[in-house]
């Protein structure tokens, strides 16, 4: 049913759609509305679940190890310095291979203390072995929920994954959101039923230490699981695509790609100004195109390559800095692309909530055309 | 022993922990030397020294860490402690 929700509310529907059986939380801005609307819907009977009150992230993400290996589908959602204080609850929901989703709703690192957007909480958890979804709108946002849930639970994979969507800028926006139907929810994603949890009258142990001679195997599994997923993740979107009309089979996603000489690669909500600004171009005449990528984890690094293969040159944005080093994108991109002649131009913009304007994206496609990338656009020289 | 998906385990026994990986450097019993006196087997804190039958002592190297006290009290320096390559 289409509807115009705030984004946080339609994210809070479609995780109810899921019918998590535990809910574990802690509410920090910009992600405070979804476990808001969560815990009321848990209050007034519309969601039969456990909603457990934590004193922290850490907890929170804690507590949703225990209720997944209990055999529970598990929810949770934060951002930022929520996120970072899981760090370590992170690596062992995926190390025990527990299929927990948790929304992200995308917020800068402090310090300085920001509340703003960018997307640098998610992105410094690329390592931790989660699959990882980014949402250019809020129909994405909601609908990767339940691909999300129906990939993490897939016996192949059994590893768990964040769906991350820009704090603010799609979190506390209305939007038109085509919301499913309990029935068809149910219908594309079936009851959680792990063949292995913890029960008392048969006991197991999840995540137990590996000597030096296992460890290595087991990490090596991990990555092999996360890797295998990429086919899962096709298929599933496929399957959400037949039965509801949205297809999300393309882990990467072309716009105006076919003829590009300039290839933007973005992330998230800025691809949709991205391709206004593309649209402006085009009509201008000039040949420029943007290749989104929806899944970062696992990195669709044969798609990428595939997509850009035909590109003069690709400037690839990020908000979101591996200080020292490059944005995290434009080092996938370029591992994509090694061996081949295609140069790729980086950017980071964005940061801490810094709006990107057309203008910004034409300055990117003006820079690359010139060579010239490695930079922060929009910085503000008068204060440096 | 085949991986567990999510290193799961069932309950057991500690002995279903072998802890002889943990080894740098392997004791070498010489049961020339030897005068079966147990000093070994008393000192061992894995407790993994057992008593052959005929009296002579040697260690499971299953769960022997190689910590080297059985050589250090052996009266007899019968025990030789040498580096393993692995």
């Amino acid at each position: 049913m289409l509807g115009i929700t705030e984004g946080s509310m339609a994210v809070a529907e479609a995780v109810r759609l899921c019918r998590p059986q535990v809910v574990s939380a802690y509410p920090i801005t910009p992600q405070t509305h979804i476990v808001e609307a969560l815990a009321e819907m848990v209050a007034n009977g519309k969601l039969d679940a456990d909603y457990i009150t934590v004193e922290s992230e850490f907890s929170a993400l804690s507590a949703c190890i225990g209720a997944s290996a209990a055999g529970s589908r598990a929810y949770s959602a934060t951002t930022s310095q929520g996120l970072a204080l899981m760090y370590e609850v992170c690596f062992n929901v995926a190390g025990m291979r527990l299929p927990i989703v948790m929304t992200i709703a995308n917020r800068a690192m402090g310090a300085p203390l920001s509340i703003w957007n960018d997307q640098q909480d998610s992105i410094s958890l690329r390592d931790a072995g989660w699959m990882q979804f980014y949402a250019e709108d809020n129909q994405e946002a909601t609908d990767l929920h339940y691909i999300a849930y129906k990939v993490a639970e897939n016996q192949k994979v059994l590893l768990p994954a964040m769906v991350c969507f820009d704090g603010f800028i799609l979190s506390h926006t209305y939007e038109p959101v085509d919301m499913l139907s309990q029935e068809d929810a149910d219908k594309y994603l079936p009851k959680f039923a792990p063949s292995e949890r913890l029960d008392a009258a048969d006991p197991v142990s999840f995540g137990m230490y590996a000597t030096p001679e296992y460890y290595l195997e087991f990490r090596y599994e991990t990555d092999k699981a996360l890797k295998d997923a990429k086919s899962v993740i096709r298929a599933a979107g496929a399957e959400f695509g037949k039965m509801f009309g949205r297809d999300y089979s393309a882990m990467v996603e072309g716009y105006q790609l076919d003829d590009a000489e300039t290839v933007i690669v973005a992330m998230g909500s800025l691809c949709g100004t991205v391709k206004d600004t593309i649209d402006e171009m085009r009509k201008e005449g000039k040949k420029v195109g943007l290749l989104k990528i929806r899944v970062f984890r696992p990195f669709p690094t044969e798609d990428v390559a595939a997509a850009l293969k035909g590109a003069k040159r690709v400037a690839v944005l990020d908000k979101n800095i591996s200080l020292g080093a490059k944005g995290a994108t434009a080092l996938e991109v370029k591992d994509a692309l090694y061996g081949s002649t295609i140069p790729v131009y980086d950017y980071v913009l964005g940061l801490g909530g810094r709006d990107v304007r057309k203008k910004d994206i034409r300055e990117v496609v003006a820079l690359a055309e010139q060579g010239k990338g490695n930079q922060f656009i929009g910085l503000r020289k008068e204060v440096l | 022993m085949a991986l567990a998906v999510g290193c799961r385990a069932r309950p057991g026994k500690g002995r279903d922990n072998k802890t002889g990986s943990w080894r740098v450097f392997k004791p070498i019993f010489d049961h020339n030397l030897c005068s079966k006196c147990g000093t070994c087997q008393v000192i061992c804190p894995e407790g993994c020294i057992t008593e052959d039958a005929e009296g002579f002592f040697d260690p499971d190297y299953a769960y022997c860490k190689g910590c080297g006290m059985c050589a250090e009290e052996c009266p007899k320096k019968a025990i030789e402690m040498k580096q393993e390559e692995k």
